[in-house]
């Protein structure tokens, strides 16, 4: 029984940590796509339109089965989330769904310039508070500040209203735009637009270091969890050693243009965050008293749970990959450009 | 949570059955390298994919919505009816990549590869509908667990699976996917032709979705039958609510409209035929049906009025498809096709809204048909709900989203048709060759 447990908490972590490095950087492209400047815009809009066009629909369900494994899972925990962060969970819905609408219609719109502009303005916002959201959802989980029983209006504004919540928003967005930076860089042929996107990467990386330092010192008081976590623990410091190498051998390969060990390295130092979050709030769901223990579903629940995402797994993984390998590989996404402009039924 | 639905459905609906029209479209191009065939397939590709698009975020929205707003069901029920809805996670997996794939790899896979990709597509679009409905069908007829002083112990996930109204309501609800879809896509294409009589486009769409929808309108009062049959012994209070049957008793009639009168406890302005309500459930005109009477008034589905009217409307415009079916065929009997018929053509242009009138009617009669209850006789409604207040701003909000999203999804359906190729362009098309 406790085999099917840690499977379930586990693939509910990696699970969330592919939606960050996948579903993750295609929010941070839409915020290069709010920030696309110089004579090069349009180009750059266009690659990271095509960057992740054909992929961005699976990127998102890994989203939705983390749901799925947190209410299958720990229904207990999904049913205290839900209640206690219903406002930005609501907010984070809207942005959801003006994101993603926004970014088809603009696709397949077929409109004329001036409503696909719109529609990619639409796009671009909705990239940028979506993360945020999601980030202020896990800094109030992180800080144990989910009431049991609210009752009031301001139980539900109050606890995510603090300045630890909206730094662990602003590191989400942060590190979504620095992995699509790092991403766009690997996947431009132009070395031009490889160019722009290795300075945003650069300067994003840089920024989701002091913003990562400011969260840590607001932790004291914000998630005092976190910060007793994080500095008590004998895995602490290979984690964080780990992440620092992680993130100064992507500054280092980004610096020598080494763009596609670049993506590895800021893969690694973003999942490495996030597993510095899980395990300095193990064994916690939930401060104070949900644990990945007492939420946790009937033990045949979780060993049936645990052998559907095994058998899901056997399918999905390779469709997948086989997903990544016809898009991502070998062709880079402005060929794809190029191949679209010669077709433009298949838009 | 169920405007939500009522939306969600619409796109579900065509996410079920849309693939499947344009693999056929792409599958007889490849055989007939007929080019009209692949414009076919490309054209409706763009629409699936909008709407998949819009499906993806609104189906992203309930998910969460079920925490949001019955975050007690959720608790109580989370752990019974999470399996279904994760093996839907990984379908939905597959839907989406495969469907990156088919939108976007038309000359970056082999053609057989890419019609593999959408047939994968139609097809993890219908598990994926079968496994929520399987969920919803747990709600009228739970089982799988023991109720030990109100809570669930001996969870049996699998027992869940096979509950005994899946079965009915999983075949039910993907036939209703593809007659929907089939007359909405035909029904456009209907418009389109009877401006445009000598365009090849539009014949082969509507002779690709008419058939699809049409197959499925005469499947479905057969099914539907079934479902009524299987509704009368699982649910009986429910089938009472649908007939507006008042009293118990054998010889019990058919009402055809009619409006329930609760103080009087008579169902009123209703042409009713006698008998037949018991001939059709029990094959026998003496078995006795049970009437609202035999029940509890607390356990009543209210508002009654919305249960029976609903149900008059999906069978109503179940039999008015199946008609629309049996004359179109019978057109292709007498060797001379639709085409022939202006008047077929109008009808099915009239005809458009009609199977997506009966899903929702249909969501209707199965969801409020089940009220008092949200797990039929374990949980009531009123003990799930959140505690958050304010709610009615919460769906105001969502209530304006969706209404931005209909007109947005609509305006741009309606720009795809209009820029659809007209008679002269196929022409130009096939003498070059493609
Ligand atoms: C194109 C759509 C469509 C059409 C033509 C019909 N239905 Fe239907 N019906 C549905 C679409 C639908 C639905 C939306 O798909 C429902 C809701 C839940 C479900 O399982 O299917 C449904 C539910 C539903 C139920 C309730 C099942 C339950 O609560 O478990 C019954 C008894 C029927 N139908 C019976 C019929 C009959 C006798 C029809 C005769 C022509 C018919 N339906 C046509
Ligand atoms: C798997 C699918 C579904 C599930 C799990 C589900 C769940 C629920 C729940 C929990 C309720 C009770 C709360 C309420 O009153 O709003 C409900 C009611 C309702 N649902 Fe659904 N639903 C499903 C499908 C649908 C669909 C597709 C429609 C589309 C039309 C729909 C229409 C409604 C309506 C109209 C009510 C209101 C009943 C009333 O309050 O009187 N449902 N459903
Ligand atoms: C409680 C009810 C429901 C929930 C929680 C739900 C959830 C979802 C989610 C999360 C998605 C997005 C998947 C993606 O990104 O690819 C989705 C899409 C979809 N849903 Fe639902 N859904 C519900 C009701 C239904 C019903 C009643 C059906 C109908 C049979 C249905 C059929 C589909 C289909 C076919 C898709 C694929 C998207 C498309 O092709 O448009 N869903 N749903």
């Amino acid at each position: 029984m406790h085999l099917a447990l840690w499977l379930v908490a586990g693939a509910l972590l990696a699970n969330l940590t592919l939606y960050v490095l996948t579903g993750g950087a295609d929010y941070g492209s839409g915020v290069w796509d709010l920030f696309a400047i110089g004579t090069r815009a349009d180009a750059q809009r266009e690659l990271l339109t095509h960057a992740i066009g054909p992929v961005w629909e699976a990127d998102h369900v890994w989203l939705i089965l983390a749901v799925v494994i947190l209410f299958n899972g720990f229904p207990a925990a999904f049913a205290r989330i839900m209640t206690a962060m219903h406002v930005p969970v609501t907010l984070m819905l809207i942005g959801v769904v003006m994101r993603g609408s926004a970014f088809s219609f603009r696709g397949y719109g077929l409109g004329d310039d001036r409503a696909r502009r719109r529609w990619g303005r639409m796009f671009a916002i909705a990239s940028l508070i979506t993360p945020l959201l999601l980030g202020v959802i896990i800094g109030a989980i992180a800080a144990g500040r989910t009431p049991a029983n609210p009752a009031r209006l301001s139980d539900f504004i109050t606890p995510w209203m603090t300045p630890f919540c909206f730094g662990v928003g602003l590191l989400a967005l942060a590190m979504f735009a620095y992995l699509a930076a790092v991403y766009a860089a690997a996947e431009a042929a132009d070395p031009a637009l490889a160019a722009d996107f290795r300075i945003r990467a650069m300067v994003s990386s840089i920024i989701v270091g002091l913003i990562a330092g400011a969260i840590l010192l607001l932790s004291i008081n914000g998630a005092p969890l976190i910060w007793n976590g994080l500095t008590r623990r004998v895995w602490t410091w290979p984690i964080f050693w780990l992440t620092t190498v992680a993130a100064l051998a992507a500054l280092w390969a980004l610096w020598m243009r080494r763009f596609a060990l670049a993506r590895i390295c800021a893969a690694a130092q973003v999942a490495l965050i996030l597993w510095g979050w899980a395990l300095a709030q193990y064994p916690y769901l939930l401060a104070p008293d949900l644990t990945i223990f007492n939420a946790a579903a009937p033990p045949r629940t979780l060993a049936i749970l645990a052998s559907a995402l095994a058998a899901g797994a056997v399918i999905l993984l390779p469709s997948y990959g086989y997903l990544l390998r016809v898009f991502k590989r070998h062709q880079r996404a402005d060929r794809i450009v190029m191949a679209a402009r010669r077709e433009p039924e298949t838009r | 949570m169920a405007m939500s639905l009522a939306f969600h459905i619409v796109f579900a609906c065509v996410g079920i059955a849309m693939p499947l029209m344009m693999v056929v479209a792409e599958w007889r191009y490849l055989r007939t390298g007929d080019e009209v065939d692949l414009l076919l397939a490309r054209r409706w590709s763009i629409g699936a994919a909008i709407m998949f698009a819009v499906g993806a975020v609104s189906g992203t929205v309930l998910s969460f919505e079920l925490g949001l707003l019955w975050p007690n069901f959720m608790r109580w029920a989370g752990a019974i009816i999470g399996m279904p809805f994760s093996l839907e996670g990984f379908a939905f997996f597959t839907e989406a990549i495969f469907l990156g794939i088919y939108m976007y790899g038309w000359d970056r896979v082999s053609p057989r590869a890419h019609l593999a990709a959408g047939a994968i597509v139609a097809a993890s679009g219908v598990i994926s509908g079968v496994f929520v409905v399987i969920v919803n069908s747990w709600m009228n007829t739970p089982v799988g667990f023991r109720l030990v002083n109100g809570r669930p112990e001996e969870i049996n996930p699998i027992a869940t699976l096979t509950n005994p109204a899946a079965l009915h309501e999983t075949v039910h609800m993907t036939i209703a996917a593809y007659c929907a879809t089939g007359f909405v896509v035909a029904g456009i294409h209907a418009a389109m032709w009877l401006r445009d009589r000598d365009n090849l486009f539009h014949r082969r769409a509507i002779a690709i979705a008419f058939t699809i929808g049409a197959i499925a309108a005469l499947l479905q009062p057969i099914s539907g039958d079934a479902s009524a049959r299987a509704v009368a012994r699982l649910q009986p209070v429910k089938i009472a609510a649908f007939e507006g049957l008042f009293q118990t008793g054998p010889h019990a009639p058919l009402a055809i409209g009619g409006i329930p009168d609760l103080k009087a406890r008579r169902l009123r302005y209703a042409i009713e035929l006698p008998s037949m309500l018991s001939v059709m459930t029990y094959h026998n005109p003496d078995a006795v049906m049970r009437g609202l009477d035999s029940f509890p008034e607390k356990n009543w589905p209210r508002p009654l009025i919305a249960v029976h009217l609903a149900f008059q409307i999906m069978v109503g415009a179940g039999f008015a498809m199946a008609g629309i079916a049996l004359w179109g065929f019978w057109l292709w009997l007498r060797g001379r096709g639709i085409f022939a018929s202006p008047w077929f053509m109008r009808t099915l242009m009239l005809a458009t809204p009609l199977g997506l009138i009966a899903v929702e009617a249909g969501w209707v009669v199965t969801e409020v048909g089940r009220q008092p209850w949200i797990i039929y006789g374990v949980m009531r409604t009123a003990d799930a709900v959140t505690p958050m207040p304010g709610l009615d701003i919460t769906f105001a909000l969502y209530s304006l989203l969706y209404l931005f999203l209909g007109v947005t999804v609509a305006f741009l359906m309606w720009r795809q048709v209009l820029e659809s190729p007209t008679s002269e362009e196929i022409v130009a098309l096939m003498a070059s060759g493609g």
